[in-house]
């Protein structure tokens, strides 16, 4: 199978929230990503699926410019990372895997820090912080310094931290590792509330299958490739397999070398 | 390839705001930069205090003890002999100003090792600007420190002309952006933390001792000749004098334009750095085309 570019979600007519084309990345000899293809609609809930080391957290940091994309274009609702990349960033939020709060700074310290790199200040930051505080159920924390958090917590606070600036595309990598079930099943439900009812697309970076639910549109990655795209029960059905996770097993023991989407 | 219908009012989900930043956005996302390096140094009670110490350390026992053996001669800007403890004030001056520069940059390696660069950097605002808006955050820090210890050396009985208080301020900033703009540049191109304190050793103390801080420049000269140049080419040499020449209300013209040369060389280098598709950030990036 050959498809390169493959699209999770939406009815095909609006801008693409995010626009993955032919990304290639090496770090000196060692490719991380190749010729990796794919897009996500707009208010869709997609897990970008891989074992450690399959190159998500590079296609993150490439999508957040962070890297600059040399091989193959990303856009983000148009708007193409290298050549604008300030109207990119201005329409995603980023939630990254290592945790970025000021441990020094209060909660309010951290999120009107972030307010004012997107430009918002004074009394448009209070509100906004304060609404999204009550939005992953942390209202009251503001004054705590971000040191007294638990991980589950300061996760909360990165969230509201990404939304502050009101974007249409949430990025998230690996948002739930290293918290116990609980808190783990609490932000998950409080991503997918926020795609159901505010229409943010969200990429959810994860290896961790249970996380995936079988309406959600998935990517697979392994070592750098891409090889599935579709919806889970697109994947489940075209891998011949009777759950996800049989399908993610699958997918990471494939032999083929090329990019296999898997697309009923 | 299937696609799911979306709900109706998720479909007329579009991109967010468009158009550029006015002025004012600007002037929040400068001001949010500056009170973060503010708050933090705040919280950092231990770093207030050592950079205050530091260059008191000098004046009250370093001074005191060399006073008798480092004369000073009536050189410009002084008009009459001046006390040893009044040569080295701009000096120390710059050595605040110098370690709190060195300071941020380490602040800037903390930060990318815990991951909180990268907020900063993510910003849809022009990287150069965060840059050189985290720069004016170190500065005036750095700028509070040096004014901190001129009280306090006021009270020793080191006196500048009043006015001169006033004056060095330009001084003061020009070189701190010098200095944070030379600690940004060296902070792109460190990896780790504990690489930074080789830098420290290799740049802190010889950029300070190889200058006029502590000793006039023509007694280097007769002590020894290759030291004079070494001191010709230190930038910090001019930021000293820059900031000695501002105390009396005079202007070191040379010193002006080395200091305000090196200001533009390193800040445009760690904006190069810091870029993604140019600098020294994406070395360990791609080098070759599609396998």
């Amino acid at each position: 199978m050959s498809v390169q570019h493959v699209r999770t979600g939406g009815s095909g007519n609006e801008v693409a929230a995010l626009d993955v084309v032919g990304v290639s990345h090496s770090y000196g000899p060692k490719r991380a990503l190749n010729n990796v293809s794919f897009s996500i609609a707009p208010a869709t809930f997609t897990v970008l699926l891989g074992l450690n080391g399959a190159g998500k957290t590079t296609l993150f940091s490439l999508i957040s410019h962070l890297y600059d994309t040399r091989h193959g274009s990303i856009r983000i609702f148009g708007h193409d990372i290298r050549r604008a990349s300030g109207e990119a960033l201005r329409c995603v939020g980023i939630v990254f895997q290592a945790r970025t709060l000021d441990l020094d700074l209060s909660v309010y310290q951290n999120l009107s820090y972030h307010a004012s790199l997107h430009g918002i200040g004074g009394g448009e930051a209070r509100q906004r912080i304060a609404a999204l505080l009550e939005t992953v159920d942390m209202q009251g924390r503001e004054h705590d310094k971000a040191r007294s958090l638990s991980g589950g917590q300061m996760r909360r606070i990165e969230i509201a931290r990404a939304l502050l600036h009101r974007p249409s595309l949430l990025l998230l990598d690996e948002a739930t590792v290293g918290l116990d079930v609980q808190s783990r099943a609490g932000i998950l439900a409080t991503i997918r509330r926020l795609v159901e009812i505010e229409g943010i697309g969200v990429l959810w970076a994860t290896h961790l299958i249970d996380e995936v639910d079988d309406g959600d549109h998935a990517v697979v990655l392994r070592q750098g490739n891409l090889v599935a795209s579709g919806t889970v029960s697109d994947l489940i059905q075209a891998s011949g397999a009777d759950s996800i996770r049989d399908a993610f097993s699958k997918l990471n023991r494939a032999e083929t070398a090329g990019i296999a989407e898997i697309s009923p | 390839m299937s696609t799911s219908a979306m709900p109706q009012k998720l479909a007329s989900v579009t991109p967010v705001r468009s158009g550029a930043f006015g002025l004012r956005h600007y002037l929040v996302c400068l001001k949010g930069i500056v009170l973060r390096e503010c708050l933090r140094f705040l919280h950092q009670r231990e770093r207030f205090i050592s950079s205050l110490v530091r260059p008191l350390v000098w004046l009250f026992i370093f001074a005191a003890g060399f006073r008798q053996v480092l004369g000073v001669s009536i050189i410009p800007p002084y008009k009459t002999y001046v006390l040893y403890e009044v040569y080295i004030t701009p000096g120390l001056c710059g050595m605040i100003l110098l370690f709190s520069g060195m300071q941020s940059s380490l602040s800037m390696v903390y930060d990318r090792e815990m991951g909180n660069m990268r907020t900063l950097l993510v910003s849809p605002f022009p990287r150069w600007f965060l840059l050189v808006s985290k720069m004016l955050a170190g500065v005036a820090v750095s700028i509070a420190q040096v004014y901190a210890f001129l009280i306090v050396a006021w009270f020793w009985g080191v006196k500048a002309p009043p006015l001169g208080y006033l004056f060095v301020l330009p001084a003061l900033f020009l070189s701190g952006m010098m200095l944070c703009a030379l600690g940004m540049l060296l902070s792109s191109v460190i990896k780790q933390l504990e690489n930074f304190a080789g830098i420290m050793n290799f740049v802190i103390f010889p950029g300070y001792f190889a200058s006029p801080a502590l000793y006039p420049l023509w007694r280097i000269q007769e002590a020894s000749p290759l030291l004079y140049k070494i001191c010709i080419v230190n930038p910090f040499t001019y930021a000293v004098e820059l900031i000695r020449f501002a105390f009396y209300g005079q202007v070191d013209w040379v010193s002006l334009g080395v200091v305000a040369g090196c200001t533009l060389l390193f800040l445009a280098g760690a904006i190069i750095a810091y870029d993604p598709s140019r600098g020294l950030m994406t070395r360990k990036q791609d080098t070759g085309g599609n396998a």
